[in-house]
């Protein structure tokens, strides 16, 4: 008989504070993205994160102090110190050393038992320290971001810290997610439902004007859903119609980024479950290019489909990861030359994540879609910056492969990102054995100098 | 909770990694990340496919021997102490440990033993020879297709000649320090490791 009154009690506590806190979230969150406009509050938040993350190391120092140790610094700068000669030279720099006198008739050096030492050392190097393997795996912290998934190398951790990193847990998973989550539905939803609803309109010009407001909003809400905080950098270059932006790949964030400040054509494969449905609803409202399993290996019916596009004046800029994998952003890999090839206006963005606030990455051999997520909604927040650059074009007498390259060097200039000619396809698949043969070839040329008749023999 | 990584090495290890190698706690504990990042199977142990993922050494001729040189005699995998040991033949020859240890164990970096490590890059079948075979297999790897057999033989024979001094028509490891003398071994084959 004595519950009733407080079971009551309860029940009207438990209503105030969902509405309060629907309320908040209705004022503070969804409304501004509705219109585009922040109150800063995301910014603050990173500020005083900062300081923390600035406390916790200046304490690990201490404690590091205390003990004697040295910190664990990681190897930001390399585990080792290479040269910056070739292999040719370095080999002609060994065989004069080894026998000055060593020349053949025709006056070029032969082969010399000491050569395999340069192709030793490059070998062993390579296996201390590559431009490629580290790539595939989320980049290592300067300082602890009070995350359990970075600690690997962190050690010296005072009590103080400890309730702190557990006070941060409680945070992260028992306030930010929740929130996250029910955004994130709510972003996705509106988004199916509103584009459906748009993709009714008969009116050409109403449906789109209404599809990019409705587009936008949308991707306002999963901004605010990851807490990202994101700085946007010359503006004025953002792509236009007709054109294709290609922007580096680090996660399946990056479209969200980039479609919450403009309005692009996404390409991608047709997937099924949730994603297709999304996908389905988008189309309606206005035209992305969206390609059967089928497609994707005909060359020339992607690259028709992406002209034709480009072609049309009245239709978005088309959106293009050209990497075609996910990069850990501590650099740029091989550009596939596909989007190159069209002959349209190419708009190169650039997005340099701070991996401080929460590592965006998707590491898709470790974890799949939905772990991925949830480790993105758990972190501080994804903290960004985006640059658009000056439009691109292909020069007179220019390949695709040239094109691309220039492109790339542009964008990892900008982003302060390593430009390498890998390929990021050797995240899965081996290497091909053409690199090998190249390297052959290149050595041959040592043993029988560039004298034409005796290589033709 | 902590370091993960350094938890699995223990500090008994790493001293005796110290002990054995010479490389310094930070440089061991920097290794060890590596291996592990290696590791893909996380066993543990590196196995000759966790070698050939490396795209870098995968392109490098001579890729495969460098691989099998971190193999003992007919095993599969090697584990984080035979990755140190062998890498330990390319730290740098200090001069405080030219003269450091009088009682007769030559440190794993020495000019000799770097210079046995190229050797056994040679020596195939591991009989402390490299024949002429041995040594037109090797060259046939560094080259590839783009030298005839016939220039290839003719570079063997003369490099056999120059270098065997017994007559047995074959490069013991003792000509092949001989022949080796005037070049600067310990720099052409030591890595600057960092810290």
């Amino acid at each position: 008989m004595d519950w009733f009154p407080l079971d009551n009690l309860l029940c009207m506590l438990l209503g105030i504070s969902f509405t309060v806190w629907f309320t908040l979230l209705l004022v503070f969150i969804i409304v501004p993205a509705i219109f585009g406009v922040s109150f800063g509050i995301r910014r603050l938040y990173m500020k005083t994160l900062l300081k923390i993350f600035e406390w916790a190391t200046l304490r690990m120092e201490r404690g590091a102090r205390e003990k004697n140790h040295q910190l664990y610094k990681p190897y930001s700068n390399g585990i080792i110190a290479k040269e910056p000669t070739s292999l040719e030279e370095e080999i002609q720099e060994v065989r004069r050393s080894a026998s000055p006198r060593e020349l053949d008739a025709n006056g070029t050096p032969e082969f010399d038992i000491s050569d395999i030492l340069c192709f030793c050392r490059r070998g062993v190097e390579s296996i201390v320290d590559d431009e490629v393997t580290k790539r595939f795996s989320a980049e290592e912290l300067e300082t602890w971001n009070l995350l359990t998934r970075s600690s690997a190398h962190f050690q010296h951790l005072s009590l103080r810290l400890t309730l702190l990193w557990g006070l941060g847990v409680l945070v992260r998973y028992g306030v930010l997610l929740p929130l996250r989550v029910t955004l994130a539905f709510t972003g996705v939803g509106l988004l199916v439902v509103l584009t459906t609803i748009v993709g009714f309109l008969p009116n050409r010009r109403l449906k789109n004007i209404l599809s990019d407001k409705v587009h936008l909003m949308c991707y306002r809400i999963c901004v605010r859903a990851l807490t990202a905080i994101i700085t946007y950098h010359d503006r004025a270059n953002k792509p236009r119609n007709g054109g294709i932006c290609v922007a580096n790949h680090t996660s399946p964030i990056d479209v969200i980024i980039l479609a919450s400040d403009g309005c692009y054509a996404m390409v991608g494969q047709v997937h099924g479950g949730l994603m297709g449905i999304i996908q389905k609803a988008m189309v309606k409202a206005c035209p992305h290019i969206w390609f059967e399993r089928s497609e994707v290996k005909d060359r020339h019916l992607v690259a028709k489909r992406l002209s034709d596009h480009v072609k049309d004046r009245g239709k978005l800029p088309i959106l293009i990861f050209p990497e075609g994998t996910c990069i850990n952003n501590t650099s740029v890999m091989m550009f596939k030359k596909g989007s190159f090839e069209i002959g349209a206006t190419v708009y190169p963005v650039a997005i340099k994540y701070d991996p401080r606030f929460g590592d965006a990455f998707w590491n898709s051999s470790k974890y799949g879609m939905v772990t991925y997520l949830l480790r993105m909604m758990s972190s501080w927040a994804i903290v960004c910056s985006v640059w658009y650059l000056p439009p691109m074009q292909r020069q007179e007498g220019e390949d695709a492969v040239h094109f691309a390259n220039r492109v790339k060097a542009a964008i990892a200039q900008q982003g302060g990102l390593v430009d390498l000619l890998w390929d990021g396809g050797l995240k899965r698949e081996k290497v091909k054995d053409v690199f090998k043969e190249e390297q052959q070839k290149l050595y041959s040329r040592t043993l029988v100098g560039t004298h034409k008749d005796r290589s033709r023999s | 909770m902590g370091s993960r990584a350094s938890t699995l090495l223990r500090e008994e290890e790493i001293e005796e990694i110290k002990k054995e190698t010479g490389f310094s706690h930070s440089q061991i504990t920097r290794l060890y990340s590596r291996f592990t990042s290696l590791d893909k199977g996380e066993n543990g142990t590196l196995s000759r496919e966790d070698f050939q993922r490396i795209p870098e050494l995968a392109i490098n001729p001579l890729g495969d021997r460098i691989i099998n040189a971190f193999f003992p005699e007919g095993e599969d995998q090697v584990n984080f102490r035979g990755f140190m040991r062998t890498l330990a033949h390319f730290r740098p020859i200090e001069d405080n440990e030219k003269n450091k240890d009088p009682s007769g164990t030559e440190p794993l970096n020495s000019r000799t033993n770097k210079l046995l490590f190229a050797f056994r890059l040679y020596d195939l079948d591991r009989d402390d020879k490299i024949s002429r075979d041995e040594l037109l297999q090797v060259l046939r790897m560094m080259v590839g297709v783009n030298i005839s057999d016939e220039q290839l033989g003719s570079i063997a024979d003369r490099t056999i000649q120059e270098a065997d001094q017994n007559g047995d028509n074959s490069i013991s490891f003792n000509e092949f320090i001989k022949v080796l003398e005037k070049v600067d071994v310990e720099q052409k084959m030591s890595i600057r490791f960092l810290h």
